[in-house]
């Protein structure tokens, strides 16, 4: 970890829909690679090298150069026993952590909970997108769910802005505690007072932020410019949460994957040097992971759901490298015709949260498993 | 005493619970025909008109076959709304039965053969429990979903065995004990081994997928002797259903989950092994209608609706709605939607923001309800979705709410407009506390404005504005969020 006074920040990147590990990061030098991926495969020619195995698809260009800088962790074969290849029940997972039974704690609302038990900032955890992320999600924690940050809150319909003012007034008093009207009403209540204070704070956010980076247009690059714009606003936010959509490629997949990389990999950087420019950097670490990987085997336009994948962290605390192995795609040692994961998800969850948030793992992860060293 | 026939807060009460709540125009229908007609009308949906199919059909071939999950989605909330108003609890049992069966498209993928499940629950789900069950263990979605196309003679696969027992009729447990063994799901397993699905129509595009169908295979059926719950014989899987239904465990499972959405939010099924039901008498009455009428839903649900228990004051907005109740409900008062048009999918997301992905559940065991729906991310959804429709005076419904409140007073004061906006929106009830707060606001408008509505246009476009914005506010309230 670098020396810092300020708190470190954890910014996650989901990409949804089960992001293809192999052509991400690809074992450019490996033949059975080119035989499984007579289709959709990336010509040895045309792959950003990274190590003598290992190479970044080419609409990785930006985050290869941050890769060359040393501030890219790349955790190869992550994953969990018994893999499972539904995009929802995969994706509970990894957000509960509960690989056995349905669990509706999300790992970072109990981080978010360990942060700031009293719950004294409304905004510790702020995700950017429609609705909440169970990844976040844990009774008690407030988190703010913004959709477009100029637009945040509630009564938005109401244009006129001194309607609005005294309508946000009369919805604080009407949520107000009002005695005797049961536990339910009071949480509801309070929840309402959440969101109506997190969307107060955020408000101002806006007219705060200058940048002389300009982000390249797209879906996660207008999300990361918002958590950008709020990380920078110092409002205490400790966990950011965002998602990249698309990655289920199961036809036409090489125009699709590229054009999401490329989005993914520019963002990335415009983020990068946006918090750099605001000299805010050197404590936020950003964290991608997606659902699965997909099958070993294209299926001659695109590649279905498959298992062990790629996670990756990024930024001035992250010790860039290579993590854990690629593995072995050899007939013999794939299961169901997937990649064999050889690093648990929870371990790696285990590493953010202690050695970079400081937090008690076990507690965070529901158990004890082996961590990496890349903060 | 007031009549009961003319009591249009208790028919409202009944319309959200067997419905998605009812306009006024409805009410005063409901009421013309008296409370307990009501309810025989609601429990027989099949005497209302159906919805033409052919519009569907001519307008959104794409939401009928419903080739993809937006077309899915789509039918499911078109529907829902299409029927609020003549068959509401076909609809309303439909949801049910879905949150208790939840079967999903993560793992099913097929989106018609998940349409015909929640079809199979609207046909039968008022039904025969002991006929529905059997409807259900042979239901394709359902075989597929709970891998009872892997279930075989020799290599027994115990999921669906399992889940029929714990989830979808008997429970773990009650009053402290264990309601069947390990035993018991190996052998209701291996009754239904040979309960399967054809998978010889694959997706043929262009024209759309073919339902999946289901296939008794005998050659790959386990016929030998197995006990179960006490029975031995060579059974097959109807005769585990017929053990299943006559247990007093099921009458309770069936009964607290009828009472759970129907009436009050209890504590959920997790709970039930160990925690007693919060007023046990409604459910011990349930459970004697279930096995007086021979495990008949319509039944216990004329019970329910004619009970002490439900008509209760304690009963009415005891209940947090759920997103479906609130994305559906809030189209049925406006009046919108009634006919196919665009944009109904993105007002069916509306239901996955407020966190209810329907027809996707986040597993076998259904959605966690009460307040477990609420957080902050779900609330502010449901604010502003109810807010922004409520106050649109280009909906029919508003506009018809908003005309009739007019046109009965000459002078708007703030207690009336108040009233009459609770009233038109549902008889919903604010809190004595709000109502003042409220009234403090438009007392503020209309200080700022005529307060007079038999005036000028303007002056009756002024007092629309403060009538919309009370419903806007009314809609955004905590109160609003209850059932």
């Amino acid at each position: 970890m670098t020396s810092t006074n300020k708190d470190p920040i954890l910014v996650v990147v989901q990409l949804t829909g089960g992001n293809d590990y192999m052509n991400t990061v690809i074992p450019y030098q490996d033949p059975v690679y080119y035989d499984s991926r007579k289709t959709v495969g990336v010509a040895q020619e045309d792959v950003l090298p990274i190590s003598d195995d290992l190479a970044f698809n080419p609409a990785l260009n930006a985050v290869k150069i941050m890769y060359d800088e040393g501030k890219v962790a790349v955790i190869n074969g992550i994953g969990y026993p018994c893999p499972n290849r539904s995009h929802f029940r995969s994706m509970d997972i990894w957000h509960t952590c509960e690989p056995e039974k349905v669990g509706n704690e999300g790992w970072l609302g109990r981080a978010i909970r360990d942060l700031d038990p009293q719950a004294e900032n409304v905004l510790t955890g702020v995700n950017f997108g429609r609705g909440l992320p169970r990844a976040m999600a844990l009774t008690g924690v407030p988190v703010a769910s913004v959709a477009v940050l100029e637009t945040y809150g509630v009564l938005t319909g109401i244009s006129g802005e001194q309607e609005r003012a005294e309508a946000l007034d009369l919805f604080s008093r009407m949520y107000s505690p009002i005695l005797g009207t049961g536990p339910v009403m009071d949480y509801l209540g309070s929840t309402g007072l959440d969101a109506l204070k997190g969307a107060d704070i955020l408000k101002t956010v806006p007219g705060q932020y200058q940048s002389s980076v300009e982000y390249a247009d797209s879906i996660i690059g207008r999300n990361l410019q918002g958590i950008a714009k709020v990380l920078t606003a110092n409002l205490g936010t400790r966990i950011f949460y965002t998602q990249q959509p698309g990655y289920d490629t199961h036809a036409n997949q090489g125009p699709v994957h590229g054009v999401l990389l490329a989005h993914l990999s520019q963002a990335v950087r415009d983020f990068y040097d946006d918090l750099k420019e605001h000299n805010a950097s050197e404590n936020v670490l950003i964290y991608l992971f997606t659902e699965f990987g997909r099958r070993v085997k294209d299926n001659g336009s695109g590649t279905d759901h498959g298992a062990g994948g790629l996670a990756m962290a990024i930024g001035d605390p992250v010790k860039g490298g290579i993590y854990s192995e690629f593995p072995s795609m050899r007939e013999e040692d794939l299961e169901e015709g997937d990649l064999k994961y050889n690093i648990d998800f929870r371990g790696v969850y285990g590493t953010v949260a202690e050695k970079w948030l400081g937090l008690d793992a076990s507690s965070i992860v529901g158990g004890k498993f082996e961590q990496l060293d890349f903060v | 005493m007031v009549s009961i026939n003319t009591d249009k807060p208790l028919l409202a009460h009944l319309l959200r619970r067997a419905g998605f709540g009812a306009t006024f125009h409805e009410l005063d229908r409901y009421s013309q025909l008296g409370y307990e007609a009501a309810v025989d009308e609601l429990l027989h949906p099949e005497r209302q008109p159906a919805i033409e199919e052919d519009v569907l059909e001519r307008y959104f071939i794409d939401w009928k076959e419903s080739r993809n999950i937006e077309g899915a989605l789509t039918e499911f909330v078109y529907r829902m709304n299409a029927y609020a108003g003549g068959r509401p609890l076909q609809e309303k049992i439909a949801l049910f039965w879905h949150g208790v069966f939840a079967t999903g498209l993560a793992k099913v993928l097929h989106e018609k053969t998940m349409l015909n499940q929640i079809d199979l629950f609207r046909e039968h789900g008022l039904g025969n429990f002991r006929d529905f069950l059997l409807h259900l263990a042979k239901d394709p979605a359902m075989i597929f979903w709970l891998d009872n196309n892997f279930n075989h003679k020799d290599a027994p696969n115990e999921n669906w065995g399992r889940e029929l027992l714990e989830l979808f009729s008997l429970g773990v447990g009650m009053d402290g004990e264990e309601n069947y063994t390990e035993d018991d799901v190996k052998n209701a397993a291996r009754a239904f081994t040979g309960w399967t699905i054809d998978d010889d129509n694959v997706a043929s595009i262009p024209f759309g997928k073919t339902p999946w169908l289901f296939r008794y295979l005998p050659e790959d059926h386990d016929d030998g002797e197995k006990t179960f719950m006490g029975h031995t014989g060579n059974f097959n899987g109807e005769d585990i259903i017929d053990i299943i239904v006559k247990q007093p465990a099921t009458a309770r499972f069936i009964s607290r989950h009828l009472y759970n959405f129907f009436v009050a939010d209890d504590v959920q099924v997790p709970a039930w092994q160990h925690t007693p039901p919060g007023d046990p008498e409604a459910i011990k009455v349930l459970e004697e209608e279930y096995f007086r009428s021979n495990y008949n839903i319509r039944s216990m649900l004329g019970v329910l609706f004619n009970s002490d228990s439900f008509k209760s004051d304690q009963a009415r907005f005891a209940k947090v709605k759920s997103p479906a109740e609130v994305v559906v409900g809030t189209l049925h008062l406006l009046g919108d939607f009634k006919f196919p048009k665009r944009g109904i999918f993105e007002v069916a997301l509306g239901c996955r923001y407020m966190g209810q992905d329907l027809l996707n559940p986040p597993s076998v065991e259904g959605w966690h309800a009460g307040e477990e729906w609420i957080d902050s991310g779900s609330l502010v959804e449901r604010v502003n979705f109810v807010a922004d429709q409520v106050s649109d005076i280009a909906q029919p419904g508003v506009r018809a709410m908003v005309d009739t409140l007019l046109d009965r007073a000459v002078e708007l004061d703030p207690v009336s407009v108040i009233n009459g906006c609770l009233e038109l929106l549902g008889h919903v009830r604010l809190h004595e506390k709000n109502k003042e707060h409220l009234a403090g606001e438009i007392r503020s408008m209309l200080d700022q404005r005529s307060g007079l509505v038999a005036g000028s246009t303007e002056e009756r476009l002024s007092a629309e504005k403060t009538v919309l914005h009370t419903m806007k506010m009314i809609g955004s309230s905590r109160e609003y969020q209850f059932a």
